[in-house]
């Protein structure tokens, strides 16, 4: 550890820096299991009606576009990359790269929303919201409407935490741009970085899951 | 003895509200929690007053059914919820963890301050709920009848037990890293109270568990809001797939609220029979063990719902080995006192209390595992009364055990002895008599969640009534006595209970940093033995 | 967790690899195998995840500690899922007579 860590300056429930920093990665990671289980009741969801209705689900699928679906997995996937470039650059203490590769994590959040959001306004036009406007009546209908049912509440709930997770990556970026950030202090990136990667392991399982399912099937 | 308070404690370290409601300190937030689950215990005692007003004539004539369905769910809700869960861990948890591992405030006091504004928020809003009108559905939210059918409050209670989910999830959080990183020098991880880990345990079943149950009342409120279909039988949707999302955590809760409980038991008998815990490793490792198969038995409460025969067998089987763990503890508790130096102060009568009857309502929860039986007693008062057993008999006892222990500690002043022996007796007449003749009307067949029943049950439930308003005496009493202490008890000194644990090396009332210097640790949890005898 | 600092080298062959995957991921859910669709499909999910996992949140350079964590998460949701699952597949099978 080199100097200026071990001095630097801590809270007074803690004794040294470095427990601080200990403390508060267990923490985020002890918060991304609880978002883990958080997840898991909508996984079981989809899980068990997948199971009862797979023609039903695989059908509904087909609804969903795979060419978003796959842009946005690769946008998602790149805004990873920029996170750990951003959580690299502030190990190395360089304060230009971590506000460049946050800003760069930011927007590509931002694209993955406004591409969900067209998705979304694609799906209220094709009446295909779960609930009385559901434009479709064949015999599994309902159990198309299960299937979208899950579609908008687990891409929702990911959405929202993306929203939230970009509002975390401008208060890095404020707090970043007035050089809070250095190789001896850099722990907020760090952990907001884990919840960044987080949320996008979340996509990496909801998008085979949602978007893949059928796909060859008539 | 000391003859006055210390001159500067966390007490009076600063004053106004704003040092209260802003503050980080663990211990006033243990307070600030004190006051506020009082609250809620006190509403949820009404509602109880209220169903065994009603339930003492056979006929539903206090109140209508509408209303009876009413006051069941809101007396599960604030009970479990807003009581229950948070009430051990919120208030003795906090106040005592820190101390009792030689630090001067948990991982993350701004956090923890979070978390009791997130439990009055939710606390709000249940209130709210009820005050516009209540919500029948029971305390377990059934669908589809919550989610597409009742025409009471939903949401809002659901949104406030969905907010108050979250403080217990941060305090979980906070504990865990707290005890794994912030432990003094010599404490290992196997010289550590046995609070400590019960609460250690309970944190992991907090993280895990309440997560689940969170998204699932989401899901509900979800589906009411804007007509999302997830458990709409219509369009094939499965009210089982709910009750296991329920389930999943609401087992395990039983387990936090159980846990901590526990672990007050183990301080409270080892210093009243001069004793370290028999088997301390057995019983550390047996919370951990608990709150692990605590979550691999929660369809046992789902055996008549026309789940799979096959599934429910393996649930029972696991819900036989959860009850083993637990006996641990109880046959160490009791191989503790054997030929140990035994005093009965108010503490230890309700400890005494705790292992009878949590031995009871445990061994009823085997009877409930099996199969058979549960077929014929589900969703009768027999279940009404296991629980209670376990939860006021045991639980509600244990945090009296502990709220009387640590009182000294946290205020400086002793409680007076005699009314708190009395309350105690009070408290364990007036619980058996309210709960006991529920065991023989369940098995004769009365269903829970009904307020009309055949005559020939109206003894039993006037007997339960009876008991039910000598326990609200004994409940009462307490809260007479302390708010007494504070102006007019005995000044207690550091250590009146000569018991070992860090907590008990501070003044009474502790100091803000709680130690001015981090203790070492050197010796196991519970060194009676090498204590000096005081000669008085 | 370590100081270690992860070489950018190694974050750019990982976001290669998660890519390479994505795309194998979406040509083979066009091609008909069946019940080896959905394998295939969580399992290259399930690399996709441990590659991020390891390197991106660097848990490949943490503590043991940090690894309990991580796999605790992940058990508590395969129990949730495999025994709610218990029930859903075999309550069919004490069928009609």
């Amino acid at each position: 550890m080199s100097e200026t860590a071990a001095t630097f300056a801590h809270q007074h429930q803690f004794d040294d820096a470095e427990q601080q920093r200990d403390a508060s990665t267990l923490g985020m990671w002890v918060f991304l299991v609880t978002e883990i289980m958080f997840f898991a009741g909508m996984f079981t969801a989809y899980v068990v009606y997948r199971a009862l209705y797979p023609n039903a689900f695989a059908h509904a699928s087909h609804h969903l576009d795979v060419v978003l679906g796959t842009v946005n997995t690769t946008v998602l996937i790149t805004s990873s990359l920029t996170m750990a470039l951003a959580v690299h650059a502030a190990q190395l203490g360089r304060r230009g790269a971590i506000v460049t590769f946050l800003l760069a994590t930011i927007t590509l959040g931002c694209t993955f929303l406004v591409i969900k959001s067209f998705e979304y306004a694609h799906k209220f036009h094709e009446g295909l919201v779960p609930g009385p406007n559901f434009a479709y009546t064949g015999p599994d209908a309902g159990q198309q409407q299960l299937f979208f049912s899950i579609y908008f509440a687990m891409t929702g709930l990911h959405a929202l935490h993306m929203v939230i997770g970009i509002g975390l990556l401008a208060y890095l970026v404020a707090k970043a741009q007035r050089g809070r950030f250095s190789r001896a202090y850099y722990t907020p990136v760090e952990i907001i970085g884990l919840y960044w990667h987080f949320v996008d392991i979340v996509w990496i399982f909801l998008f085979p899951l949602l978007y893949l399912l059928g796909r060859h099937a008539a | 003895m000391d003859a006055s308070l210390p001159r500067t404690h966390y007490l009076n370290a600063d004053y106004g509200i704003r040092s209260w409601l802003f503050t980080v300190d663990h211990k006033r937030i243990a307070l600030l929690y004190l006051v506020s689950i009082t609250v809620m215990f006190l509403l949820g005692g009404v509602f109880a007053g209220l169903i065994r007003l009603e339930l003492l004539t056979p006929a539903g004539d206090l109140v209508e059914s509408d209303t009876y369905n009413k006051l069941f769910t809101m007396h599960g809700i604030v009970m479990i919820f807003f009581f229950l869960i948070p009430s051990i861990p919120a208030v003795l948890g906090n106040f005592l963890i820190p101390m009792m591992i030689g630090a001067r405030d948990l991982a993350f006091p701004r956090l923890n301050l979070l978390s009791w504004y997130i439990y009055v928020i939710g606390g709000v809003f249940t209130l709210f709920a009820m005050l516009i009108g209540g919500v029948d559905t029971g305390w377990t939210f059934y669908t589809p009848f919550s989610s597409m059918a009742s025409n009471t409050n939903v949401i809002p209670t659901a949104l406030g037990v969905f907010i108050s989910g979250f403080s217990s999830i941060l305090t979980g959080l906070n504990f865990i890293v707290t005890i794994h990183r912030m432990r003094a020098p010599g404490l290992t991880w196997f010289r550590m109270p046995l609070f400590v880990w019960a609460h250690y345990a309970t944190s992991l079943i907090q993280i895990l568990g309440t997560p689940v149950v969170a998204v699932t009342i989401l899901l509900v409120g979800i589906e009411r809001a804007f007509h999302l279909g997830i458990f709409d039988p219509q369009l094939g949707g499965d009210p089982l797939l709910f009750q296991h999302l329920f389930w999943f955590y609401s087992h395990p809760a039983v387990y936090i609220m159980i846990l901590p409980g526990m672990g007050v038991i183990s301080e409270v008998i080892a210093c009243f029979s001069r004793k370290s815990i028999f088997g301390y490793s057995f019983v550390a490792i047996s919370s951990l063990t608990i709150a692990l198969v605590g979550f691999l038995v929660w369809a046992h409460h789902m055996f008549v719902t026309g789940m799979s025969v096959y599934a429910a067998m393996i649930f029972s089987f696991l819900s036989f080995a959860v009850a083993i763990p637990s006996a641990v503890k109880v046959f160490n508790w009791t191989a503790t006192l054997y030929k140990g130096s035994v005093s009965f102060a108010a503490p230890m009568l309700y400890a005494l209390g705790f292992i009878g009857l949590f031995t009871i309502g445990g061994l009823t929860g085997l009877f409930l595992a099996t199969l058979g039986v549960d077929v014929h007693v589900t969703d009768t008062y027999f279940i009404v009364a296991h629980f209670h057993y376990i939860m006021v008999g045991g639980a509600i006892m244990a945090y009296l055990a502990g709220i009387h222990f640590w009182w000294p500690k946290i205020t400086g002043r002793l409680y007076p002895e005699l009314w708190a022996r009395i309350a105690a007796a009070i408290v364990f007449l007036g619980f058996n008599l309210t709960f006991f003749p529920q065991f023989i009307l369940g098995y004769l067949g009365m269903p829970r969640r009904y307020h009309v029943y055949p005559e020939e049950f109206q003894v039993l439930n006037v007997m339960s009534t009876a008991g039910a308003s000598i326990l609200g005496v004994g409940y009462l009493l307490p809260l007479v006595y302390f708010i007494w202490s504070l102006r007019y008890g005995v000044v207690a000194g550091p250590n009146p209970w000569r018991a070992t644990g860090l907590e008990w090396q501070t003044p009474s009332p502790p100091p803000t940093e709680n130690f001015p210097e981090t203790p070492v640790v050197t010796e196991d949890a519970y060194a009676y033995d090498t204590m000096e005898v005081q000669v008085v | 967790m370590s100081e270690h600092i992860v070489s950018t080298k190694i974050y750019f062959a990982i976001f290669t690899a998660l890519l390479v995957l994505t795309a194998s991921t979406v040509a083979v859910a066009s091609v008909d195998l069946g019940r080896l669709n959905t394998i295939v499909a969580l399992t290259i999910a399930v690399t996709k995840a441990v590659l991020v996992i390891l390197y991106f949140m660097h848990v490949r350079y943490s503590s043991r500690l940090t690894w309990v964590v991580v796999s605790a998460g992940f058990v508590w949701l395969g129990i949730l899922i495999a025994f709610t699952m218990s029930d859903v597949l075999t309550r069919g099978w004490l069928a009609a007579h």
